[in-house]
């Protein structure tokens, strides 16, 4: 039993993205989602599954606004940035199991001018550990809790805040090549060495966006490929993996490895690919170090080498592995890393412009999330 | 100093963890440990994950440890801590095998290193609310 190849992505869909959409975030999501049933082929009422993220919009808005006559499967994958990728294996495993045939993932937020991220947190489940034990002595936002495993790293393995700058800049430029990003500017590494420090080693462009849109994507059984009308994106593995003390990084015994370290290989290895056959990945970047620590927990590089990798170019346009060419969480929008998928299908139908990385064939995209919890999906151009 | 002038989050203790709690307001550090197994735990939880025990008894701590790894905070991103910028927020391998997230005051950042040698202090910031904070432990 594997879930390869048993579905396909067939749909995505992205609203413009902005810091003030003006727009609800149920009408934002629906904006998304009805950009993917089309470009899938599909009419809303053909929506059979539906996991919505988070819990501001539920399955029922969509029942609701699509006329869908009988949903048939709807659940959530509780795993902050790692769940919508986490999400298209459940919507494989209830594909795989007969219970239906198009899920729908959506995605949306208006994280700019709704709620920040330090008040948001407050409020979720996962963080009620570090609600009690660090928040009362001033750790309030994700910055506070990661930096100390990008520290550790740091005098680990000597990598250095120029890496990370490498990171954001090369980030950017992706972005301002594609087009819908929030950020336009170019970004030097000296630009990045001269950003003011948040939480130290993050300085403010280490850091991801808040952003206002909606991303969304459809997860088809295989079968249906054969009726679509652009070039259906296989996924050949996907897996979530869940770190040691998950709620509370302080607690971890490793700090320098995530939850990824144990998903990856379960996806290469449903795939029957390695890392060095993939042409284009998109990493999940709430932060520069979140990239370079999944760059190893995903076998890219060796544990400790991320800092060099990034160093060589490799993540670049035209690099041995070009990471992130839609602009990322960094500097396109934070959708949670459904706009990494997006991306990624494009790249695989060739479809993405300006970033398109020649002859992609075979992609990976990952999500990381709540004190870190990790997913990937590994894809294949049909 | 008064409630109503107190304006940082303040913990709201569960059944399992009160005791932890109450112990820093007494000046001590204390953490679980399992009453069939003996391994100790932090943060409080009702079940040993090495025996599944739920038996729990607390030990008071030697407030010795080293540090594992640090931020240093330089953005308010509550006001209450805005008077505090910069702070260290060390993570502390205590002697007794678990860790701790502590504020690190009264050091020189630029000298922080993995192993660095500190001790617990406690601070009453409120009416029944003791804190734990960190210091360099000196030799002698
Ligand atoms: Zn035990």
């Amino acid at each position: 039993m594997s879930l390869r190849e048993v579905g396909i992505i067939s749909g995505i869909g992205e609203t413009a993205y902005s810091r003030n959409s003006g727009k609800s975030v149920l009408a934002l999501q629906l904006e998304a989602a009805l950009l993917a049933i089309r470009d899938a082929g599909l009419s809303p009422r053909d929506i059979d599954g539906v996991l919505p993220y988070g819990s501001a919009v539920v399955a029922e808005d969509f029942i609701t606004n699509f006329g869908i006559a009988d949903l048939r499967f709807s659940a959530t994958t509780p795993l902050g940035g790692a769940s919508c990728v986490a999400g298209i294996q459940a919507a494989l495993a209830a594909i795989k199991a007969g219970i239906c045939k198009h899920v729908l993932l959506p995605l949306g937020r208006n994280g700019a001018s709704g709620t920040r991220i330090a008040a948001r947190v407050q409020e979720m489940p996962q963080f009620h550990l570090v609600g009690e034990f660090e928040m009362p002595i001033g750790a309030l936002a994700p910055v506070q809790y990661y930096a100390p495993m990008a520290r550790r790293h740091m005098e680990m393995y000597g990598t250095t805040s120029r890496q990370f700058g490498e990171i954001a800049s090369s980030t950017r430029g992706n972005a301002i090549l594609h087009g819908n990003a929030i950020m336009t500017k170019p970004m030097t590494i000296e630009d990045h060495q001269a950003s003011r420090m948040i939480s130290d080693p993050f300085r403010l462009l280490d850091c991801s966006l808040e952003s206002d849109g909606a991303a969304a994507i459809v997860v088809s059984s295989a079968d249906y490929a054969r009726d679509l009308r652009s070039r259906p994106v296989h996924v050949m593995g996907v897996a979530e993996g869940h770190p040691d003390s998950p709620s509370a990084i302080t607690q971890r015994p490793d700090l320098t490895t995530l939850g990824l370290a144990k998903a990856a290989p379960k996806a290469f290895r449903m795939a029957g690919v390695t890392p060095a056959d993939i042409d284009v990945a998109e990493i999940y970047d709430c932060f520069t170090y979140i990239v370079l620590c999944q760059l190893e927990d995903a076998g890219f590089c060796k544990k400790g080498e991320g800092g060099p990798f990034v160093e060589s170019g490799a993540i670049r346009l035209g690099g041995k592995l070009p990471v992130n060419t839609h602009g990322g969480l960094l500097s396109q929008a934070h959708m949670a890393g459904m706009n990494h998928v997006v991306e990624l299908v494009r790249q695989l139908r060739g479809e993405a412009g300006a970033t398109q990385v020649a002859d992609a064939e075979l992609g990976v995209v990952t999500g990381y999330g709540d004190m870190g919890d990790g997913a990937i999906a590994v894809m294949r151009r049909g | 100093m008064t409630d109503k002038s107190y304006n940082k989050p303040v913990p709201e203790p569960t059944p399992d963890s009160r005791p932890f709690w109450d112990s820093l307001a007494s000046g001590r550090l204390s953490f679980q440990k399992c009453g069939a197994c003996g391994v100790i735990r932090h943060y409080p939880r009702p079940m040993c994950s090495a025996c599944h025990s739920m038996a729990t008894e607390w030990v008071e701590a030697s407030g010795r440890g080293k540090v594992h790894s640090w931020t240093v905070t330089h953005h308010a991103f509550n006001p209450g801590f805005r008077d505090e910028l910069p702070m260290v927020l060390a993570t502390v391998d205590m002697e007794e095998r678990v860790r701790m997230n502590a504020q690190l005051r009264g050091v020189d950042p630029a000298s922080l290193t993995i192993g660095l040698p500190v001790r617990v202090d406690y601070e009453q910031v409120r009416e029944g609310l003791t804190l734990p904070f960190m210091r360099v432990d000196r030799p002698g």
